[in-house]
């Protein structure tokens, strides 16, 4: 009888509800040439609300000109947010200082110059959203993987790490002078 | 005439009754047991992949973010696998002539994606989304295990509904600040419990009569 019950049980068993005729992200598809089921945008096309007007906001340049002026307003906000991206994104080549010291570097990319260097820090700040959109030497482009505010927002903050490192004595709060060349266990930098 | 049954049917009829109640707890055991084996559940069980990709090296030893390739898990219910070209970021210069990446220059020149094998594939009928879990301080690794320890991808949990639901029945014991959700060294502090009936408070966490709902998850 434990036979017969297992075996009806058995054959209930379907995975119809399991695997459902739909499609999830990125899934295969028979019914496409190309095998992808997520489909790329025909040629030429615009989606609704997606028409990128404003040249400063999505190039970086107006008339053709990398310009040295952000989109929006830098705010603390935007910077946490630029110091967050950049972590995520470019600090395994550029380092967590941006000196080009990162992970990636040290297992062989080739070594990007640092941020800190005369040609950057006197270059527009539209050049770093050029570059992230449009890729420079051996690093490709980022435009698919950071949105276009959160590059305008790295941007924002590579200018904070530039400013952090050629810092003199005098663009420290007096109130914070006295902590300085304490291990930075508790010091600034990790105050976020 | 003889007797139909000789004196030890007496022991097979008392033994007879001893096995239906053994069969039943056998079979009862196969029910409850069967269904949450790792043969079913896959759970430590790594699948076959085109490329042997190592979470270890890339997130444990390079030290990469959960979000340089998973792009689209704080803003989508999907959490992303990352095109070919964003292998190609470092692989355009690193391991250039390594065999073991063949699959992925090729796909990078054809222009055809890896097939990858879906290791966490939840059955169609469980709506799941990434976004919220992350911006309500569920992190990685709570569910997906110390992934930066995983030479070959292998599911960690089971994802049946009985291990979701402890979560949802009690978000207090898992739930993390929101700034350490990406990180997988995270160990839970001594006041967890306190320090997560704070998080449900303070990230609107919906109440528990709410999210073990059926349909909160059976859309």
């Amino acid at each position: 009888m434990c036979v017969a019950f297992a075996l009806v049980a058995v054959t209930a068993c379907r995975q119809d509800m399991q695997d459902q005729p739909r499609y999830k992200p990125l899934a295969a598809s028979d019914f496409f040439k190309d095998g992808a089921s997520a489909r790329p945008l025909v040629a030429d096309t615009v989606a609704r609300g997606q028409a990128r007007l404003d040249s400063l906001l999505y190039t970086g340049k107006v008339d053709g000109v990398v310009v040295d002026q952000f989109p929006f307003p830098v705010t603390q906000a935007v910077l946490d947010r630029g110091q967050e991206r950049f972590d995520i994104f470019c600090s395994p080549c550029h380092g967590p200082l941006g000196d080009g010291d990162g992970m990636v570097v040290r297992r062989g990319f080739r070594r990007p110059p640092s941020y800190h260097i005369d040609r950057l820090r006197d270059a527009p700040v539209g050049h770093f959203f050029d570059v992230m959109t449009n890729g420079f030497g051996a690093m490709q482009d980022y435009r698919a993987q950071v949105p276009v505010r959160d590059r305008w927002a790295i941007a924002a903050y590579i200018r904070a790490l530039q400013l952090s490192q050629h810092a003199t004595m005098a663009d420290v709060p007096p109130a914070g002078r006295a902590t300085l060349g304490r291990p930075a266990s508790s010091g600034q930098e990790s105050q976020r | 005439m003889s007797q139909i049954f000789t004196k030890n049917a007496n022991t097979l009829a008392r033994a007879s009754l001893v096995a239906v109640v053994l069969a039943g707890g056998v079979f009862g055991w196969l029910i409850v047991a069967v269904p949450r084996s790792d043969y079913i559940t896959r759970v430590d069980v790594p699948r076959p992949q085109p490329v042997p990709f190592s979470h270890k090296h890339h997130a444990g030893g390079m030290g990469i973010d959960c979000r340089y390739c998973h792009t689209t898990v704080e803003t989508s219910g999907f959490a992303n696998i990352p095109p070919t070209k964003t292998c190609m970021n470092c692989h355009s210069q690193l391991f250039t002539n390594a065999a073991l990446l063949e699959p992925v220059r090729a796909s990078f020149r054809n222009d055809t994606p890896l097939a990858w094998t879906r290791v966490h594939d939840l059955p169609d009928f469980v709506y799941f989304d990434h976004s919220i879990h992350v911006s309500k301080g569920v992190g990685c690794a709570t569910c997906h295990g110390r992934v930066d320890q995983m030479p070959l991808m292998y599911k960690e949990n089971t994802l049946q509904m009985e291990w979701c639901i402890n979560c949802h029945r009690h978000p207090e014991e898992f739930l993390r600040p929101r700034d350490q959700v990406f990180n997988m060294q995270y160990q839970p502090p001594a006041n967890q419990i306190e320090l997560g009936r704070r998080l449900v408070k303070e990230y609107n966490v919906a109440g528990v009569q709410q999210i073990t709902s059926c349909s909160t998850c059976h859309r």
